[in-house]
This record gives C-alpha cells, sequence and structure tokens, in this order.
C-alpha cells in the first residue's frame, strides 16, 4: 500500500483535494441524471396518454422512501459533525444509521417493484414504464454503490482513520437524495 | 478537519512501487500509467490502421481477396469502417492525447511526485483495458463487430433484424461505455491534480499550454458525456430488453438517440483537438526559441471555444429532420465557432514569426499539424451552413472534412508529442534521419489519401457503401479511389520506419540527459527517465515565472526554465 | 464572525419533512397547477435545503458552486435545444406522424411496428421527415 503522493497534500484551489474531487463527480452525475430525467420529461409531456400509467406508482410508498432518504442524509450530515469533532467512533455509528437508511429504501423499492412486476408492469411495458425503471434503477445503482462506500469509510472511521472521508461520503449521498428529490415529483405526483 | 494520518513520507525512499511484473500489474506511478495507455492506443492504431487497409482495399478492389484477410462481405465492411472509427476516436485518440500524455505530463509539469489519486489512476486503465478487451472481443463473437457505424442510429443500432450484428452491437455499446467511466475516472484526477497540486509558485499563468488543455479537455468531456451514457443504457435496453426509448411504435424518438449522441460528439471533438493543440504550442515555443505571442488570448480563446462547442451539435443532424428552425441556430453557432479556433491558429503563426525556428522532427510534425488542421477547419465551414450541408451531408466530402481533422489530432499531434517527451520518458534520443523520413512519408501520403476523397464527395459519393462500382454513374472515378488506397498502403508502410526507430532508438540511441531540447518546464530539470516521485522529496520545484520565457532580454541563454530563481 | 459554522441541522431535517408533506398533500386539492407547483417547486426548495446546508454549499469556495452551476447551465442548454424536436410532434415543415399515432392510441401494445395512417390536423405533411428514422449523420 504506497503512501499518500505529496501531491494530495497540496491545495492551490483553497478546497482539499478530496473535497474538490467529489464536486466534479457531482457534476458528471448530474449530467447523467440530468440527461436521462430531461429525456423523460420530454417524452412525458409529448405523450399524455401515459398519464395512464403513472397513475399506477403509489404515492404513500414513494413519499416512504423519500422520508427514509431524507433522514439517512439528516444522519450523514450528523457523523460528518461528528468527524469534525474528532470523533470516529460517532461518526461511524451515524455512518452505519444511514446504510439502515439505505438499505431500508432499497427493501421498499424492491417490495414496490416486486408489486408492480406481478401486476404486469414490466420494462418493456410502455414508455412510461421503461424510464420508469431506467431512472430509479440507476438510482438504486447509485444506492448501492454509495452505501458499499460508506460501509468501508464507517470501518476507518471508527477507528479513527481517514476522517476527512467522512464529510466526502456525506457530500455523495446528499447528492443521491437530492436526485431522488426530483425523481419523488416526477414519477409519483406529477401524474 | 482532522489532522492528516501518520503515514506521511516518514522514508522518502522506502517506498519504490511494486518491482518486476508485478509493476505493470498493479503500479500506481503515473509515469507506467501513462505508458500502459501509451502502449495500448499504440497497438489500437495498429488495429484500426489495418482495419481502413482492408475496406479501402474493398472499395478500390471490390469483391477481389484482400491480401492478408480475404473477401470482405458487405456485412464485413460495415463492421470494419465502424469499428475503424469507433476505435480511432475512442481507443486512440483519447488514451494516447488525454491519459497516456496527460498521465504522464501533468504532474511533472506541475511540479508534483505523482497525481492526487493514483489508485483512481490505475483503476481508471484497468477499467479502460478491459474496454479494449470488450470491443476487440466483439470482433469474434458470431454475427462479427457492430455494423450500425460509429453513430449507432437506432433503429439500426437498436434493432438486431436490421443490423445483422446483435451481440456486437450490445459489446459495442458496453465497450464504449466502459471507456467513458475510465475517462471520467482519469479526468477528475487530471481536474483535481491541476487545480491544486501544484508547486508552489505556480500561478494559473505559469502553467503550460499542454496541462491547460488536457485539463479543459477533460472538463468537457465530463460535462457532456452524461446525456449520452443515460442515452447507451437506454439503447443497450432497446437492444437485450426490448424496451422503445428510440422506438416511436413504443412511445420513444430515435432523434433523441441522436441528440444525446451529438451532445456530446461535437465537444467531443474538441476533447481530442484541445490537447492536440497544447503539445503544437509547447513545441512550437521550444524550437522557435520564442515566447508564446498571447497566452492569456489562447487560454481564453480555447475557454471560449469549449463554451459554445456545446452550442453548435445539431450540425451533425441537419438533414435528420430537426427543426429548420434550430437549424438555423446552429448554422449560425457552428460558423462562430471558427473564430476563436482561428485565434489559436494565428497565436501559433505569431509565435513562429520572427522566431530562431528549429526544424527538428517533433516540429515538422507541429507545422505539419497547422497546416494541415487548416485545411480541415476551412472544409468544416462549407458544413457548418446548412444550406451546403444538404448537399454534402453523408458524402465523401464529409469524411475527407473530419479526417483533415482528426489525422492532425491523433496521429500527427501524436507523434509531435512522442518524438519531443520521448527522450524525457526512455531516456534516449531518437534518430532524427529516420524521424524526417518517417515524417514526410507520413504527411505526404496522408494528402493522396484526402484530398481526391474531397473530390469524390463533391461529385457524388456516398459514405458507408460498400462498392461506388454499383453506381453507374460513379463509376468513372474508380482510378481515384484506387490511388487514395494505394496512398493508404504507402503511408502504412512508412509506419514500419517510426516501429524501427523506436525499437533502434530504445536499444541504443544516445543517452538523453535531462534537458537535451532546452525548453523552459519542469519536467526537464529531473532525470530522464524520471524516477518514482518525479524528484526527491526535498528537491521538489518551486516555480517563478510563465513556461516561455524564451529568448529574454538582458539574459544569456535563450531559454529560462522555470524552476531557477530569479 | 460569532455565528456557529453549522446550521441548525435538526431544523433543516425538520423543514424538509414538514416540506415533503405539504408535497404529498398538493394533489389531495385537486388543481393541477397547484399540484405542480407545490410537488416541484416544493423539490427545488428541499433540494436547496440538501445542497447549501447538509452539502455546506454555502460556505464552499465559489468554484464549487461555479462548477455545479455549469452543469445545471447545461442540463437547460440541453433542454432548450432537444425539447422542440423530441418534445413536439410536429414544427417548421415537418410532423412526427407514429408519435401522434401512438398518443391516439393510448397506450401502445408491445412489438407493434407497422406503419400508421397519418393523423389529421398538421396542415404539412409535405415537409421533410414525417418520421425521424433517418439514416446515419456524420
Amino acid at each position: 500500500m504506497s503512501s499518500r503522493p505529496i501531491a494530495t497534500t497540496r491545495s492551490a484551489s483553497g478546497i482539499p483535494t478530496g473535497r474538490l474531487a467529489i464536486w466534479w463527480v457531482l457534476a458528471s452525475e448530474i449530467v447523467i441524471f440530468g440527461g436521462l430525467i430531461a429525456s423523460y420529461i420530454m417524452h412525458r409531456l409529448g405523450h399524455p396518454e401515459w398519464a395512464n400509467a403513472t397513475a399506477v406508482t403509489k404515492t404513500w410508498i414513494g413519499a416512504t422512501n423519500t422520508f427514509v432518504l431524507l433522514s439517512s442524509s439528516f444522519t450523514a450530515v450528523l457523523a460528518h459533525q461528528a468527524a469534525e469533532q474528532g470523533n470516529g467512533p460517532r461518526a461511524a455509528r451515524f455512518l452505519r444509521m444511514t446504510i439502515l437508511g439505505a438499505l431500508t429504501f432499497l427493501t421498499i423499492k424492491s417490495f414496490e417493484w416486486g408489486h408492480e412486476l406481478s401486476e404486469g408492469y414490466t420494462v418493456t411495458t410502455n414508455g412510461f414504464w421503461s424510464f420508469y425503471y431506467t431512472a430509479c434503477g440507476l438510482h438504486a445503482l447509485h444506492v448501492i454503490a454509495g452505501a458499499v462506500i460508506m460501509a468501508f469509510i464507517a470501518r476507518d472511521a471508527a477507528k479513527n482513520r481517514e476522517l476527512q472521508r467522512v464529510e466526502l461520503i456525506g457530500i455523495y449521498w446528499h447528492f443521491v437524495d437530492v436526485v431522488w428529490i426530483f425523481l419523488f415529483p416526477l414519477l409519483y405526483i406529477a401524474k | 478537519m482532522t489532522a492528516e494520518p501518520a503515514h506521511a513520507h516518514a522514508h522518502p525512499h522506502a517506498d519504490h512501487g511494486p518491482q518486476g511484473i508485478l509493476k505493470y500489474l498493479w503500479s500506481t506511478d503515473h509515469k507506467v500509467i501513462a505508458m500502459q495507455y501509451l502502449f495500448t492506443g499504440m497497438f489500437m492504431a495498429l488495429v484500426g490502421g489495418l482495419m481502413a487497409y482492408v475496406f479501402r482495399m474493398q472499395e478500390a478492389f471490390p469483391g477481389r481477396p484482400v491480401p492478408g484477410f480475404g473477401v470482405v462481405s458487405p456485412g464485413q465492411y460495415n463492421a470494419l469502417i465502424t469499428n475503424h472509427g469507433s476505435i480511432m476516436i475512442f481507443w486512440v485518440a483519447m488514451p494516447v492525447l488525454i491519459a497516456a500524455f496527460g498521465n504522464f505530463l501533468i504532474p511533472l509539469m506541475i511540479g508534483a511526485d505523482d497525481m492526487v489519486f493514483p489508485r483512481i489512476n490505475r483503476l481508471s486503465y484497468q477499467v479502460f483495458l478491459l474496454s479494449v478487451i470488450v470491443i476487440l472481443a466483439s470482433q469474434f463473437v458470431p454475427g462479427g463487430g457492430f455494423g450500425g457505424a460509429w453513430t449507432a442510429y437506432p433503429p439500426l443500432s437498436a434493432n438486431g433484424n436490421y443490423n445483422l450484428t446483435p451481440i456486437g452491437a450490445s459489446m459495442w455499446v458496453i465497450a464504449v461505455a466502459l471507456e467513458f467511466v475510465a475517462f471520467l475516472l482519469g479526468g477528475i484526477n487530471f481536474i483535481t491534480t491541476l487545480m491544486n497540486a501544484r508547486a508552489p509558485g505556480m500561478k494559473a499563468y505559469d502553467i503550460p499550454m499542454a496541462c491547460w488543455m488536457i485539463v479543459i479537455a477533460s472538463i468537457l468531456f465530463m460535462l457532456s458525456v452524461g446525456p449520452l451514457i443515460a442515452g447507451a443504457g437506454m439503447l443497450l435496453f432497446d437492444q437485450l430488453v426490448g424496451t422503445g426509448f428510440f422506438n416511436p411504435a413504443k412511445g420513444g424518438d430515435p432523434i433523441l438517440w441522436q441528440h444525446l449522441f451529438w451532445f456530446f460528439g461535437h465537444p467531443e471533438v474538441y476533447v481530442v483537438l484541445l490537447p492536440a493543440v497544447g503539445f503544437v504550442i509547447d513545441i512550437v515555443a521550444v524550437f522557435a526559441r520564442k515566447k508564446l505571442f498571447g497566452y492569456k488570448t489562447m487560454l481564453y480563446s480555447v475557454v471560449g471555444i469549449g463554451i459554445l462547442s456545446f452550442f453548435v451539435w445539431a450540425h451533425h443532424q441537419f438533414i435528420a429532420g430537426i427543426d429548420p428552425r434550430m437549424a438555423d441556430i446552429f448554422t449560425i453557432t457552428t460558423l462562430l465557432i471558427s473564430i476563436p479556433v482561428a485565434e489559436l491558429v494565428l497565436v501559433i503563426i505569431a509565435t513562429l514569426y520572427g522566431g530562431s525556428i528549429q526544424f527538428t522532427t517533433p516540429m515538422l510534425w507541429a507545422l505539419a499539424f497547422i497546416f494541415e488542421f487548416m485545411i480541415g477547419g476551412v472544409t468544416g465551414i462549407y458544413l457548418g451552413a446548412s444550406g451546403a450541408d444538404s448537399y454534402l451531408h453523408d458524402t465523401y466530402f464529409v469524411l475527407a472534412h473530419f479526417h483533415y481533422t482528426f489525422f492532425p489530432i491523433a496521429i500527427i499531434a501524436n507523434f509531435a508529442a512522442f518524438t519531443f517527451w520521448f527522450p524525457k520518458m526512455f531516456g534516449k534520443m531518437m534518430d532524427e534521419r529516420l524521424g524526417k523520413i518517417h515524417f514526410w512519408g507520413t504527411v505526404i501520403p496522408f494528402n493522396c489519401i484526402f484530398i481526391p476523397l474531397f473530390i469524390l464527395g463533391l461529385n457524388g459519393d456516398q459514405r458507408r457503401v460498400y462498392s461506388h462500382m454499383n453506381f453507374p454513374e460513379l463509376q468513372w472515378m474508380q482510378p481515384a479511389r484506387i490511388f487514395a488506397t494505394m496512398s493508404l498502403v504507402v503511408l502504412l508502410l512508412f509506419q514500419l520506419v517510426f516501429l524501427y526507430n523506436v525499437v533502434k532508438s530504445l536499444r541504443s540511441g544516445p543517452k538523453a540527459g535531462k534537458n537535451p531540447w532546452r525548453s523552459n518546464t519542469l519536467e526537464w530539470t529531473t532525470e530522464s527517465p524520471p524516477p518514482h516521485g518525479n524528484w526527491p522529496p526535498d528537491q521538489m520545484p518551486t516555480v517563478y515565472r510563465g513556461p516561455y520565457e524564451y529568448a529574454h532580454p538582458g539574459r544569456d541563454e535563450d531559454y529560462w526554465p522555470q524552476n531557477l530563481p530569479a | 464572525m460569532s455565528e456557529t459554522h453549522h446550521p441548525n441541522y435538526p431544523k433543516i431535517y425538520l423543514t424538509l419533512v414538514i416540506l415533503l408533506a405539504i408535497s404529498v398533500a398538493g394533489p389531495l386539492v385537486g388543481i393541477r397547477w397547484v399540484t405542480l407547483i407545490a410537488a416541484f417547486g416544493i423539490a427545488v426548495v428541499k433540494a436547496d435545503l440538501v445542497v447549501q446546508n447538509f452539502m455546506h454549499l454555502k460556505t464552499e469556495r465559489r468554484i464549487a458552486k461555479y462548477v455545479l452551476g455549469a452543469a445545471l447551465a447545461l442540463m437547460a442548454l440541453f433542454w432548450f435545444g432537444i425539447a422542440p424536436d423530441v418534445m413536439e410532434h410536429h414544427g417548421d415543415n415537418w410532423v412526427n406522424d407514429a408519435a401522434i399515432a401512438a398518443t391516439a392510441r393510448g397506450i401502445a401494445p408491445p412489438g407493434e411496428h407497422e406503419a400508421r395512417p397519418a393523423a389529421p390536423g398538421g396542415a404539412d405533411s409535405t415537409g421533410a421527415a414525417a418520421t425521424p428514422s433517418s439514416g446515419p449523420g456524420k
């Protein structure tokens, strides 16, 4: 395992390198999700007949999931606060709560999808469902990836190591939350 | 913020990185990763070049067996042109210009000991290598490599019954997606490294153009590729699962793919152009022994190009059925973008003017770049006007235009950079005579290939056609096609001179020393090749001036390295 | 400045939850515009709260804001450049017959690909490229 290069410790921009990188990651994710979501909106506005399909999604499940993600964002920022104070184990505990939130989100989603699939609404049923599964699927992949990385960071944080990473995974996690904040009205409320 | 962890540089010389064969698998050293990208890219250039050889032979002698390949079927022809284009852009131009030279040069030119995220750097190469394996493997699956053109328009690309290469089609999408991921990872490294890890004293305007260009290109890439990644996922679903994202009967729209593709595709050409121009600028300054004429002009022009490049994409779709009001707008923006590009060329010429020019091999390549790229740029003006484009779209005129831009970018500029930085990378000098033979043997045949193609296009040759001899009204131009093909064969043969030069120089070339070209930038202040860590940790350079202080009045030497105290 | 460097996280969280409740209650009012404004307007507010306070963009250096802003601006460009072609089904001398037919049919059953008769309305069917399924581009 190589030591960190001198380069990593420099900060000509004023933002620590890790955090700077996360902002760039977010920028590229904005255009990925943005492209997908904009494409969806164009189609949805051009196909009013999709209203029949969108009526099927259940608002209360989406709202519950939104609540779960919001809460997990809350625990993530509390983890950051703990890390800032140098309290690694406490930060790790909050991170693990966040992971729990992620798992809850994914569980609720699988029940939701299982139900919708059993009713015959698959990814090929029509345009709305194609976008629905693709957008939520892409988001869910980001949730999974985030949770996995968070687990590694929590493990280090519990030993008071690499605490600066708690903030970084937190920023990523908030982004995942923000994407869902937009997916929720798009797919569940604005029918 | 908590304190930095304790394992920072207690033993500067203890960590040399992995050794032996493991070095190539596990090294995080930016120079090793650069070499990996460089040689992979060069290998893929051979693959792409040989594909061109095969399909050009088919065009010149339709139906006859091509030596070394056999008879080319129409399906194989489609696969060859598709993969030639894809490989040259995604697996040659980008890896060599950006990943190889970017990885090698950026830390050295800014006085850092490595990229800021060495392990992500290694990961990016591994993902890239995976994409190489996928695209190469796709050539051998049942049905063969994808045959739907590098632009992959649905429904041709989405429906296996149309493109006849269903497995190849999905593998192509996956390979391209993996390549995108690799460059996203790499791009983050380049951008954050340049923004943060500069040597003390290196202000923004002291950064060499090569570094700026690679980083601006990475920014363009990162911001433009997102919608296409979404689109690639959608295309993959259409291909494999039966969704109808691009199928109007299922509520989708094929024009959406075109927009997604070109929203990325146009900035992409500037993604590859900018590093090429950056290398040319640095080389011109060194061998004109003259300060760059207008550093800030150049920088702001490039930023202008970057921003404008997002506003021109639909000029690729003028006859696709887009709304004509959009076509008006895109014509204007396309013609506008030629202004800052012309500005770049003018600044380079102004730098040359009055300089003390040394015609070394790298300089020859750099000058050729300017000359050839201008032809490409000027012919683009015709294509940017939607009226003229209605006739010229999908003809060989377009093909000649973009080869006059891409070939300078991917081949000429790469040879310029390679011959220039070879001494630093390998510690030996290349043979100048062989270099010049290779140079002329590449540039002259290149023009012999593509000038006829302009004329062929104006006279009606359509692109992506298996044999123009099937069209009675076009048969009279067959001699021109044969001439172009023979020129390609000559060009490919001259690359053997280059390969021989590389091998000979590596084995027995004269030792290079630290700074054989007497250049100002920081990479020339360390050993050739640089050691792990680039400089001893207690001798990291500090910067006192910009990178282009050549022929400074009041100095005996005609160059003034950045790291010398005033 | 003597104010605490952090926003009040619990307060922000509570605000977010209340906003969520309002956005869910929006559709119950029944007026479409109220629903949409409640849903998306609140989404923007919530996102802003999360971004400024949880991600600390409020106190971050400007360059980060510019980077994110550029990405968002690009999405606006993306929308305005493409929606006229994809969202609209007719324009200056063109008509998208297939999409109009699909809309008229309601939800299209999967797998059908036969041509449909052009829908009435849209006087210019003489225009170019009715169905945008053209050949390869540059």
